[in-house]
């Protein structure tokens, strides 16, 4: 029995709270000056083989989900809640106390007090209804010692702290259930394709969304200077091969369906171009991807078509030249600027050209149940630290004639937080007091 | 009259001003005192109209911006930041010496903005991970807590120069005009408390931001660890104070090592580690 109170005592300590905190600040470091998820080889090149051994051990290449530094997580958790389980019941019969029935000697030591006499008329109905008015919850209690009317505001302020232990805690519970019910992925979709699985950033192990994802586009946005103003992706969400949704993704503007989000992340340039094909007289659009300097073949309409020459400024295209077969006519050949089209009239083919460099767009997918309970923690842990440092619980007593001196009203006042801002409102409080007793 | 002149004058109005503050403490004569407020809130107007005429450059330019970037302008938002919550600190706490350990800080941010040659001044168009409304309360949250952590830090040195020379008491003594001990110790504390409360609003708006751009609200990547490490940090501060009493030198230390901390993710963390906050580099 003593053993458990000593074990209770442990971990409800503010000692173990500080050792924690400073363990946990120390050995953070490690991880940004180490660097993270690298190859065994990495750490044997660049620390030897013996450290790198060492490092394995302690799981260092991911330091921030070892064993160990869990562990301490685990420790501030388990300080967190026995000593928030230990304190908060004393803390709550303070915001409950009846404060009336506090005894007028006690009430004389508080750290503010006032006294007023030759008030034989005061009545306690005119005191309680100024103080209700001003926003106190009052109190009532007759005794020999006096009429006690105490008022109190913000009690609840007390719970601040608590407020930001628990917040941290339910930080916690969300990233557990992102670990355990969420995943983090990402996937390359070429331009036109469409796929139903991602893979893992962790494992590379596959994993299926339950719906189809296609790229219809990727384009990239430059600024005058050449710095990339924009990465574009139009994608199509389908189930059961029917459309369900179309979003162009940015970064910073994710497409989320179904609890999954995702993120525009990457991109790779092919060597293949899409051509599309556009009937000015229906304006039916037909696409095709052609691999640079081979042959396409559009069967229904005996066309063959190709990309035969193309300029890049960097690794961006810019400008290719398209190759046109219609039958047994003589071939085509016309240059072309990327986001333009060249119209039927211009190149003589019967057909509106727009011709692209081939994409893929890196998604990087997500899905994470916990977030939302990250996010409401991050809300309590804001209100949290509001009340526990700018609020404070103030207490206010009204005794009319203490210890049986009659026409005598005492006040005083005592707060948790921010004393010089309450003995301003004391001397105001007295004066307004006064005013309503005159 | 374009941004980068009017934020040029502000080095040396911000310099001047330090002296001035320097001048109340070594010849105390109060007299300067209101000079040297008038002329601060006057240096920080210029500066204001110099990061509001940036914002507008950058609007003229066609990449319309908040100027909280790069490296530079977040070094120049950093000096305003610390200026107007002294000015603030002044106002509330009717002292001006501590101008003294505060202004310093401003100007030399300042100084290292304007005159460093590793930093980038141009006004640069946004990548697209920064094309974000999060930019401007992440910037603004974080920056907030840094200028609390600075001035917390300069009132720790205040208080440890005074409390290291005690014996010195009589007329003739510098020390003397500071606010008596208790006084710094409670405006050290109460800076900190306020720095905590923002830089935690700094980490939260960060995670959220992270989490709308990259799925991930956290990758412990170097910045975001220093930032946890620095709350770490604040956080021991508080508890020692608020449950194991601990207050004076303690911790007049802890809010210097505190804002070493800060600087180092701030500053640090960009030039000497790799990671996802490259941004700020240049």
């Amino acid at each position: 029995m003593k053993d458990n109170k000593q074990i209770w005592n442990f971990f409800a300590s503010v000692k173990l709270a500080l050792f924690t905190l400073c363990t946990l600040a120390l050995t953070s470091i490690i991880g940004t000056i180490i660097p993270q998820h690298e190859s065994y080889s990495f750490y044997v090149k660049r620390y030897g083989e013996g450290m790198a051994n060492f490092f394995r051990i302690l799981d260092i290449p991911d330091m921030y989900g070892s064993w160990w530094f869990l562990t301490l997580l685990g420790l501030l958790s388990a300080n967190l809640i026995v000593c928030s389980i230990d304190r908060f019941p004393a803390v709550w019969k303070q915001i409950v106390a009846d404060q009336s029935l506090l005894s007028v000697a006690r009430i004389e030591k508080m750290p503010f007090t006032h006294t007023l006499d030759g008030l034989n008329s005061a009545n306690s109905g005119q005191l309680e209804s100024y103080l209700q008015k001003d926003g106190w919850k009052t109190q009532k209690n007759e005794s020999g010692q006096g009429l006690i009317i105490a008022g109190q505001k913000g009690g609840w302020t007390r719970t601040g702290v608590y407020i930001v232990h628990a917040s941290i805690l339910i930080i916690f519970a969300g990233a557990i259930v992102g670990h355990f019910l969420g995943f983090k992925g990402s996937v390359m979709i070429p331009e036109t394709k469409q796929t139903a699985k991602v893979y893992s950033s962790e494992t590379q192990a596959p994993i299926d969304l339950g719906f189809e994802v296609r790229c219809d586009h990727f384009d990239i946005e430059f600024y005058d200077n050449g710095m990339v103003k924009e990465y574009t992706s139009r994608l199509t969400v389908l189930e059961d091969d029917k459309e369900v949704l179309v979003k162009d993704i940015e970064v910073n503007s994710p497409l989320k369906y179904k609890g999954i989000t995702l993120y525009q992340a990457s991109y790779e340039g092919y060597r293949d171009f899409i051509i599309t094909l556009k009937d000015p007289a229906t304006g039916a659009e037909k696409a095709f991807v052609a691999p640079f300097q081979q042959q396409v073949k559009w069967a229904e309409k005996d066309i063959l078509l190709g990309v035969v020459n193309a300029e890049a400024l960097r690794d961006r295209v810019v400008r290719m030249k398209v190759w046109f077969k219609a039958g047994d006519n003589a071939p085509a050949t016309f240059w072309l600027e990327a986001q333009t089209e060249s119209a039927s009239a211009d190149n003589g083919t019967g057909y509106n050209f727009s011709v692209k460099q081939m994409y893929a767009t890196g998604l990087q997918v997500a899905k994470d149940p916990g977030v939302w309970l990250v996010y409401l923690g991050c809300f309590m842990m804001m209100t949290g630290l509001y009340f526990a440092f700018f609020m404070s619980h103030r207490r206010v007593w009204l005794v009319l004639n203490p210890d049986g001196k009659k026409g005598s009203l005492l006040i005083a006042g005592s707060t948790n937080k921010n004393k010089i801002g309450f003995e301003k409102f004391f001397s105001e409080f007295t004066g307004e007091i006064t005013e309503t007793l005159q | 009259m374009d941004s980068s002149q009017l934020l040029g004058i502000t080095t040396f109005t911000y310099l001047f001003s330090t002296l001035l503050y320097v001048g109340i403490f070594v010849f105390k004569t109060e007299k300067l005192g209101i000079a040297a407020t008038v002329f601060t809130a006057l240096a920080l107007l210029i500066q204001t109209a110099g990061l509001a005429l940036r914002w507008v450059e950058s609007y003229q330019m066609g990449i319309g911006h908040a100027p909280l970037t790069n490296m530079y302008e977040s070094v120049v938002f950093f000096a305003w930041t610390i200026v107007v919550l002294y000015l603030a600190i002044e106002w509330k706490f009717k002292t001006r010496v501590i101008g003294t350990f505060a202004l310093p800080f401003a100007f030399l941010a300042m100084a290292y903005a304007s005159f460093s040659t590793d930093i980038n001044k141009a006004i640069t168009p946004l990548v697209p991970a920064l094309q974000s409304n999060w930019l401007i309360a992440h910037v603004v949250t974080c920056f907030i807590g840094y200028a609390a952590f600075a001035v917390a830090a300069g009132l720790g040195i205040m208080y440890l120069l005074k409390n290291r020379f005690p014996q010195e008491t009589g007329n003739g003594s510098l020390l003397n005009t500071l606010p008596s001990l208790k006084v710094i110790d409670d405006i050290i504390h109460k800076t900190m408390v306020f720095g905590f409360i923002w830089l935690s609003a700094g980490i939260i708006t960060g995670a959220i931001w992270a989490n709308s751009a990259w799925g991930t609200y956290w990758s412990w990547d170097p910045k975001e660890t220093w930032s946890l490490i620095t709350w770490f940090l604040y956080a021991i501060t508080l508890h020692a104070r608020y449950t194991r009493g601990w207050g004076g030198t303690r911790i007049a230390w802890l809010a210097v090592f505190g804002f070493i901390s800060v600087i180092f993710t701030y500053y640090g963390v960009n030039f000497l580690l790799s990671g996802l906050h490259s941004y700020g580099s240049n």
